[in-house]
């Protein structure tokens, strides 16, 4: 427990994956801190990688009233009880002018600043091509990266990380928030599913028995030869030794950033958190539902609004929170599809195609609209009902992945897709 | 990302099969009779007598005679013990408290025997216990009538029923359930890979605001308070134990929870497994739209009762059932020219009734003005020969799969929300002559899908790739070829018996060979369920155990893809799951689980109470059967060592081990991981 002990490790510039390596043999017997203090030194050392957070709106989002083409006519003829009504000066409740053509919902007031410092860039008509309208299968779509084929195990964010491969990867370095791992980050990259922060430690029933029944399961996993166990054990203390430094209990968001008490403010905030506390995360995902509003989805207010006004609160407080640190992390949303330009007879819109994605941080281009508008005049709609779309998803992740996080090889990434840097909308800087 | 300090191999063992027995009956012999050691312990004692386990040497003995307990299998490389816990932790979910002994008095045979003929074994009690739970019992038009979806969904449903039962139902009627299906699908399917978010009241958007819990339970924070399936807090369930609310998702959770009852305390268990084994070979996912009604009826009446039958009928019963036509769509599918046919035949109806001047065409045209309305679904043609057949690399090809899509159009369900029962419609189906694999099939109507049937239940394919997955399941999870080819000859000369296929596998060497002992890492619900029946649990609400076996990894009918739950260590092995599954075994054992209670004072014997070491080593026997890794005891006394573990209960004046403590300790080691 002595912290003596580690002063000799800390300067030198031995790998993390040295430490665990022999950390295997010289740990038996002694309890945990020592080794979690060597290898915390090492994992700061890691260099400062880029950051992804990828987060899905579950339900298929209508972004037709997200981001909102109020220069369009039939935007309001499509819509007369739900559409947002034109920019107003003054107006609270009307759409928020980005660019003269295009306007925010009002309830995402929180994003309009990031807008318009450049922070926040928007495509719209983008999407997944596979003409599915089945939530099931367009989900799966979007989270393997290959529309239409039904076969691929693994997720495109997993494949990111195998295509960079790191060497002495943290724990942590793929973190979803959430029970389970999506599908997006299913694969061979190892990738962690955290529920809570608070909750990721061994719990026994007495708090004061935690360290001792730590030191036995460690101690077990440390010493078998059972070579997949050994390994996953020595990463999972390693992650909570880790997560104990961070201290999760103590977190205080910074530059005044209030994030909303909603799960998805709550994760928003510990995925800051993660962040924060240089454990080499490298990419974070956090989904939210509730999009899929066939019946009384509402206009400014109501339904959709709410939904909006936690998100925008939420990516807004994260923003503010992460300061400086937003130079090295790229925020991107996708939902399934989009939903019918022209809303339905219960004041709600049914499965579409096309939708608007929110690319935010500091390499981003932002204040700009970004994709083909293809209007929404009767014969524009795809099939008749629905914003066409003009931007496949792949295309604009691709672009993130390459010029933000580094990744050279997108057909690995997104097999079977061209994605031509010559075809990229340049909303990241490079 | 993982450090392999050496090659994966049989673990090193602390004890040889020859010193077991001679050890057994002096130890036995040592013990005196008045004290009621439960058995597993007695039978276990001898296999760590050396207390501090200077390791007893390695080698097996081949030529020792085999134990009486093992006539007439054919196992040479583990010894009785190891045998009896082989068999228990594959072809059942764990031994509980006396199990091995049990076995060892009837002789392992006719144990294997007796689980290979179900019916024949006596299971009131386990029974009595899903008494509780009617939905399992319910059809599914009485689970569609009585769990019915809340609110505005069901008010626009009935709207647009009432749209369409104006006229007779006709192939679009089928799409336009589902588009309504899909609607419903809503937050549900917002599953993922299963947050349990899906079970969720759909269509209420609203309800992500709405549920913000008021007072949060930091493991379920926001997760809504219905988030049981998925693993949020276990311990959070007060609402879940005895639930009338007739919500549609009790449904899919009283289903749940009969399954882990089952497995805990079926007497018939290898029926269990396989019913586990079959689920997931043709696995439908809950939260898609009506699934969640049609789910109990899937397991019960297509699943289980062919578990140890013939492939053929459990095939026909899945390709039959409302649950796969509707997650696989094929309710859906229809001959691209039906809408064509109809209106003809429309037409020339009208025109026998002097029906001239009415607009007959209208209706056909505004169907086919509604894109994918109708026309051929391959979802399910794919999926039969990739998945529940001949698999990926089965000999098949994409055209194929759309003749065998053609072969299966006018397979639906009647009134999906309302009956929910199959239904073949001859207007939606392709009546022309079509050829699958080499084979031309037209005889016509429903015939020409259960031609395919019959053609891929035979299929040399279909033999190897069922046999490779069981032997995946029950032996390892590379297992060897002969061993495959060997049960794939069964399968083909028995017509595809499932009994007789296992029994060629259970009576090879292989399958008791000590490279496959604990070859296999448990599942999150082997896991869950191993440990509840290890400690001897008393499970009177399985909720919180659905919901610790979601939180692993697997939550419960909730696996989204049609190829079901990998069975593959790789799938199960990663951080935040073994963390799981450590807590999982602390607090299953520290009685922290609600509604599950076990007694581990009397498991572990009186002398643990005082003495932590002892403690420990009767924890190693009843648990692990005495066997772990070389060292893993010993670090486990350096830990234990500590006053702490003597302290646990502050205010009382005489120091107790805390056998939960230990009891968890042992049930999370890397070996307890693997069956």
């Amino acid at each position: 427990m002595s912290h003596e002990c580690c002063e000799g490790v800390r300067g030198l510039r031995f790998s993390r994956r040295y430490f665990l390596k022999r950390g295997g043999v010289a740990l038996v017997g002694m309890s945990a801190m020592p080794a979690f203090l060597q290898r915390a030194a090492a994992a700061t050392a890691m260099p400062n990688k880029k950051q992804l957070v990828v987060l899905f709106q579950r339900g298929a989002a209508d972004g037709l009233n997200i981001v909102v083409p109020f220069s369009e006519p039939n935007y309001y003829r499509l819509r007369p009880t739900i559409a947002i009504p034109q920019p107003r000066r003054g107006g609270s409740d009307a759409a928020i002018d980005l660019d003269g053509y295009f306007g925010l919902h009002p309830s995402l007031a929180p994003l309009q600043p990031l807008f318009h410092k450049d922070q926040l860039a928007i495509v719209h008509a983008a999407g997944s091509p596979d003409p599915t309208r089945s939530h099931f299968d367009a989900q799966d779509f979007m989270e393997s990266g290959t529309p239409g084929v039904k076969a691929t195990e693994d997720g495109w964010l997993n494949r990111a990380m195998e295509a960079a491969p790191e060497e002495n990867a943290s724990p942590f370095r793929a973190v979803a928030m959430g029970p389970n791992l999506p599908r997006m980050l299913h694969g061979s990259a190892s990738a962690i599913a955290l529920p809570d922060l608070r909750q990721f430690k061994v719990m026994p029933q007495a708090a004061s028995m935690a360290a001792t029944v730590q030191g036995g399961f460690e101690a077990m996993y440390a010493q078998t030869v059972d070579s997949a166990l050994h390994g996953t054990g020595t990463e999972t203390f390693e992650a909570i030794d880790m997560l104990r430094k961070v201290d999760p209990g103590k977190y205080a968001p910074e530059h005044g950033a209030q994030y909303p008490t909603s799960r998805l403010g709550q994760s928003l905030q510990q995925m800051g958190e993660l962040l924060k506390a240089n454990i080499g995360v490298e990419v974070l995902f956090v989904d939210c539902s509730g999009w899929d509003n066939h019946v009384n989805e509402g206009g400014v207010q109501g339904q959709l609004s709410n939904l909006l006004r936690d998100l925008g609160q939420g990516l807004a407080a994260f923003h503010q929170d992460m300061g400086d640190r937003m130079q090295d992390i790229v925020v991107v949303t996708m939902s399934e599809f989009g939903r019918t330009a022209k809303e339905n007879g219960n004041r709600g819109t049914d499965h579409g195609h096309a939708n608007c994605m929110f690319v935010m941080g500091g390499d981003v281009k932002g204040g700009r609209v970004y994709g083909a508008w293809p209007g929404l005049a009767e014969q524009q709609l795809n099939e008749g009902r629905d914003l066409a779309l003009t931007t496949d998803f792949r295309l604009v992740l691709g672009e993130i992945l390459s010029k933000h996080n580094g990744v050279s090889d997108l057909n690995a990434v997104f097999p079977g897709f061209e994605n031509n840097p010559h075809k990229f909308a340049g909303l990241i800087r490079s | 990302m993982r450090v392999a300090t050496r090659p994966a191999g049989p673990l090193q063992l602390r004890t040889s099969a020859k010193s077991f027995l001679s050890v057994f009956l002096s130890v036995a012999f040592v013990f005196p009779a008045g004290i009621a050691w439960p058995a597993t312990f007695m039978e276990s004692v001898p296999a760590r007598d050396d207390g501090h386990g200077s390791a007893l040497p390695l080698p097996k003995d081949k030529k020792t005679k085999q134990d009486a307990a093992l006539k007439g299998l054919p196992i040479t490389e583990l010894s009785a013990d190891e045998a009896i816990r082989h068999a228990l932790n594959r072809l059942a979910y764990g031994p509980r408290p006396g199990d091995v002994e049990r076995v060892r008095q009837m002789g392992l045979a006719k144990w294997i025997e007796q689980q290979l003929n179900p019916n024949g074994i006596e299971d009131r009690a386990a029974e009595a216990r899903l008494q509780q739970l009617p939905t399992l019992r319910m059809s599914n038009a009485k689970l569609l009538a009585e769990y019915p979806q809340p609110k505005q969904q069901a008010k626009q449903l009935a709207a647009r029923e009432a749209r369409q039962e104006q006229s007779p139902q006709r192939p679009g009627d089928a799409q336009s359930a589902k588009s309504d299906w899909d609607g419903q699908g809503a937050a549900e399917q917002t599953a993922g890979v299963g947050t349990a978010e899906g079970m969720k009241d759909d269509g209420d958007a609203t309800a992500s605001m709405k549920q913000e819990p008021v007072a949060e339970n930091t493991a379920t924070r926001g997760l809504g308070k219905r988030d049981l399936l998925g693993g949020g807090d276990p311990n959070e369930v007060p609402r879940a134990i005895a639930d009338d609310s007739k919500r549609p998702q009790r449904v899919v959770e009283e289903l749940a929870m009969a399954k882990i009852t089952r497995a805990i305390y079926s007497e018939r268990q290898l029926q269990q497994v396989m019913d586990d084994f079959w689920f997931n070979h043709f696995n439908v996912f809950a939260a898609k739209g009506a699934d969640r009604w049609y789910l109990t009826s899937y397991e019960r009446d297509a699943i289980q009762p062919h578990t140890l039958g013939k492939f053929k009928d459990l095939l026909t019963a899945t390709a039959k059932s409302p649950a796969m036509l509707f997650y696989l769509d094929n309710f859906l599918s229809t001959d691209p020219r039906a809408a064509a046919r109809m209106a003809a035949q429309r037409a020339a109806r009208q025109y026998r009734r002097g029906g001239f001047g009415r607009p007959w065409p209208a209706r056909a045209q505004q169907q086919q003005g509604k894109k994918n309305v109708r026309g051929l679904n391959e979802n399910y043609g794919r999926e039969l020969m990739e998945l529940h057949t001949l698999g990926v690399d089965g000999g098949y090809t994409q055209k194929d799969v759309t003749e065998v899509a053609r072969c299966f159009t006018g397979w639906t369900i009647d009134k999906p929300r309302e009956f929910g029962v199959f239904k073949f419609d001859e207007r939606m189906h392709d009546p022309d002559p079509k050829m699958v694999l080499g084979k031309k099939i037209h005889a016509g109507g429903m015939k020409d899908g259960e031609q395919v049937i019959e053609l891929l239940a035979r299929h040399p394919s279909t033999a190897k790739f069922i046999s490779t997955k069981l032997a995946r399941r029950f032996v390892s999870d590379t297992p060897p070829q002969a061993l495959v080819e060997r049960m794939a000859k069964t399968f083909e000369s028995s017509d595809g018996d499932i009994r007789a296929v296992l029994k060629t596998m259970i009576y090879s060497p292989e399958f008791w060979s000590r490279e496959a002992y604990r070859a296999k890492i448990k599942t999150p619900f082997e896991l869950v369920v191993s440990t509840a029946r290890a400690l001897g649990a008393d499970v009177d609400t399985a909720m919180p155990l659905v919901q610790w076996t979601g939180r692993i990894g697997e939550p419960l009918y909730q696996c989204q893809p049609p190829t079901g739950y990998a069975d593959k260590s790789d799938a199960w092995v990663n951080t935040g799951a073994l963390l799981n599954r450590l807590n999982y075994s602390l607090a299953l054992a520290e009685n922290k689980v609600r509604g599950s209670r076990s007694d581990v004072g009397s498991l572990l014997g009186g002398e643990a109470e005082g003495d932590a070491k002892a403690a420990l080593n009767q924890a190693v026997q009843v648990f692990l059967g005495g066997q772990t890794g070389a060292g893993t005891v010993e670090t486990l006394e350096k830990e234990l060592d500590s006053p702490q573990i003597l302290q646990a209960k502050l205010d009382d004046p005489v120091k107790k081990v805390d056998l939960g403590v230990v009891a968890g300790l042992v049930l999370g080691a890397p070996e307890f991981q693997r069956r």
